[in-house]
């Protein structure tokens, strides 16, 4: 990025939470009417009861429970990746991690819903909580399940305050740039900052900390996510394998939304300035590594399993490699590896453009990937006689699209409000920079005479 | 709360901020006088340098050990309160124990970086007190907090000299 006033990068910055135009308002509505229509489907299904989706006996967890741990995966773009680039003080991330955080806190609690939209009961979803009722039952602490409300309570404040505590600074500039009511609602939300040393060094501290608190979250939500699957005797779930090959593929997929999330406010917000080939580039590489990373953990995994050759399990494995499932398995492979691999390793396709369209088939191969680790084992289980298919119905479908409509609404809304790429850290890291010095040097001159 | 007593320049970057810094100083004005506001860090800078000393850390590991031991306690309890076989496993099985353990416990450290965090910079404040927008428009704002009022001409000459763009008075000394 050439070197910038700090004046210009406000200008720069905060640009798109002035005014909306009729394109933004269309698309939001189109979103709008997608996350109506999956309401819609839930208030269907609330009324005449769960048997109007398509899970049933023998296959209980069907595109709820995919959409659930692919969400809860894809959460694992923003803070994890934030912190860990945090640590590592790593110059280029400064544009990046907003972006990555913003998509961390929306798709966790999208996904957190899931298995409340799963329930027979959603009203009663509070039961899972521990807490003294009249009934004097107390939930399992026995039960992965419960674990997942501890690990994503716990993920989902972690999250968010990583998310908000550094945008404090930018509410205050907004704050001070705003007029009458918006000037109002920014005055609250800055909370009164001011930006004395006192202040900034006590939020950098807090970063810091938080960054070495969250990244062992992120890791436990996702590997306690995969032992909803790893402690159940299921053929291909009970394997030891699975946490660190869930915490893969959530990174993995988290990635590759964090580029389309990028590739899109670039474009949109006019952000080519500040979210820069380079940034993609090193987003690429690390997909790139993680793309590995996935062919090896689904080779160990079916090495492992073909090995061992257990006929419940070989039963499950033959159905997905060359099954009724084998069609969306081998079309996992395709958007896993296949497509991204070579867009990735050679340097002449690692473009923006290339990028996206490796990260485009990462998250439908990733969403395969779940779908096909949950529904194929759970339709063949140990005997035959308890066979069955999985087919979903429009509910499912509905609501499956609502919750991506519902993502990309609340991104428009929050870049809207909100400054996407923090404003602050943007200047401070331009600090290092010798060509900014200088533009301030000459300002600072210029002043004096 | 009304605004303080103070007579501070806006300085057009950290440089001549700087030199106003060392111009308060030579003036002899104590360190606790002086105030400094920026929108962005400066860290680099003497003149942003401020308290540096906090225990944030220690309290974090703190509120660790807290939620570790009601993360404990609670599945404890719970295990005991309404005992259940589950799978062979005894009732307080430590291994999903340790699990809700160690999920509270990072929620504790979490909890109380945040709140160490608001009671440390002393927010939320919405009272009125010293600022000036122009910060937002990438100005330095240092000056001095409660000044004699023999001291007001030597201190905006030093900020002036320093290359302060504005030099502005609040409280008393804005009315004189």
């Amino acid at each position: 990025m050439s070197a910038k006033t700090p004046e210009q990068i406000n200008e720069d910055l905060l640009r798109p939470l002035a005014g909306v135009s009729a394109r933004y308002l269309i698309v939001l509505a189109c979103f709008l009417a997608v996350v109506i229509a999956g309401f819609t489907a839930f208030g269907w299904q609330v009324y005449h009861g769960i048997g109007v989706a398509g899970i049933r006996r023998p296959v209980f967890w069907g595109f709820y429970i995919t959409n659930f741990v692919f969400w809860i995966g894809l959460s694992h773009a923003g803070t994890l990746i934030s912190a860990i680039l945090r640590l590592a003080n790593a110059t280029w991330r400064r544009p990046v991690t907003r972006c990555a955080e913003v998509i961390t806190v929306f798709a966790l609690s999208i996904g957190a819903m899931f298995p409340i939209i799963h329930l027979g009961r959603p009203w009663l979803f509070f039961w899972l909580v521990p807490y003294p009722s009249e009934r004097g039952i107390w939930p399992n602490i026995h039960s992965p399940l419960l674990w997942d409300f501890f690990a994503i309570s716990t993920y989902l404040l972690g999250s968010g305050t990583f998310l908000l505590l550094p945008i404090l600074p930018d509410l205050a500039l907004v704050r001070d740039r705003a007029t009458g009511l918006r000037k109002k609602i920014y005055t609250v939300l800055a909370i009164g900052w001011r930006g004395t040393p006192r202040q900034w060094h006590r939020l950098e501290k807090a970063m810091q900390i938080m960054a070495i608190a969250v990244i062992p979250v992120a890791v436990s939500v996702h590997s306690i996510v995969s032992w909803d699957f790893a402690m159940a005797p299921v053929p291909m779930w009970h394997s030891t394998i699975f946490a660190p090959y869930f915490v893969a593929g959530a990174i993995f997929s988290g990635i590759a939304a964090l580029i389309i999330a990028m590739a899109l406010l670039r474009k949109f917000l006019h952000l080519e300035e500040y979210l820069l080939p380079v940034h993609f580039e090193n987003l690429g590489k690390l997909l790139l590594v993680m793309s590995l990373l996935w062919v090896y953990f689904v080779f160990a995994e079916r090495l492992t399993t073909w090995y061992g050759n257990e006929p419940s399990e070989m039963a499950v494995f033959w159905l997905t490699q060359r099954g009724s499932y084998s069609p969306l398995f081998w079309t996992m492979v395709t958007c896993n590896f296949l497509i991204p691999f070579p867009l990735l390793a050679i340097k002449k396709l690692r473009t923006i453009t290339g990028c996206v369209i490796a990260s485009i088939g990462v998250v439908i191969g990733m969403w395969l990937e779940r779908f096909l680790i949950i529904v194929p084992a759970l339709s063949h289980k140990y005997l035959p006689y308890s066979w069955g298919t999985y087919r979903p119905t429009w509910v499912e479908i509905t609501i499956t699209a609502a919750t991506f409509a519902a993502m990309a609404m609340l991104y428009m809304l929050f870049s809207k409000f909100i400054p996407i790429i923090s404003v602050w850290e943007l200047k401070w890291g331009q600090h290092e920079e010798p060509e900014r010095d200088s533009v301030l040097l000459r300002k600072d001159e210029e002043a004096t005479a | 709360m009304a605004v303080p007593d103070t007579i501070y320049g806006l300085f057009p970057g950290p440089r001549s901020a700087e030199r106003g810094m060392n111009g308060l100083r030579d003036a002899g004005v104590a360190a606790d006088k002086i105030v400094v506001m920026a929108s962005e860090p400066f860290e680099e800078y003497s003149f942003a340098q401020g308290e540096r000393t906090t225990t944030m850390g220690w309290l974090a590991v703190c509120g660790g050990v807290v939620g570790g031991i009601a993360g404990f306690t609670l599945a404890w309890y719970t295990q005991t309160s309404y005992p259940l076989v589950t799978g062979g496993m005894p009732i307080v099985a430590p291994w999903p124990t340790g699990i809700v353990t160690y999920e509270l416990t990072m929620m504790g450290a979490v909890l109380t970086t945040v709140i160490a965090l608001l009671v440390g910079s002393r927010l939320p404040d919405w009272s009125h007190k010293l600022y000036d927008p122009e910060i937002a428009h990438g100005k330095v704002l240092i000056g001095v907090v409660d000044p004699s009022d023999e001291a007001r001409a030597d201190l905006e000459n030093r900020l002036r000299r320093a290359g302060a763009e504005k030099v502005k008075a609040t409280g008393r000394f804005a009315t004189l």
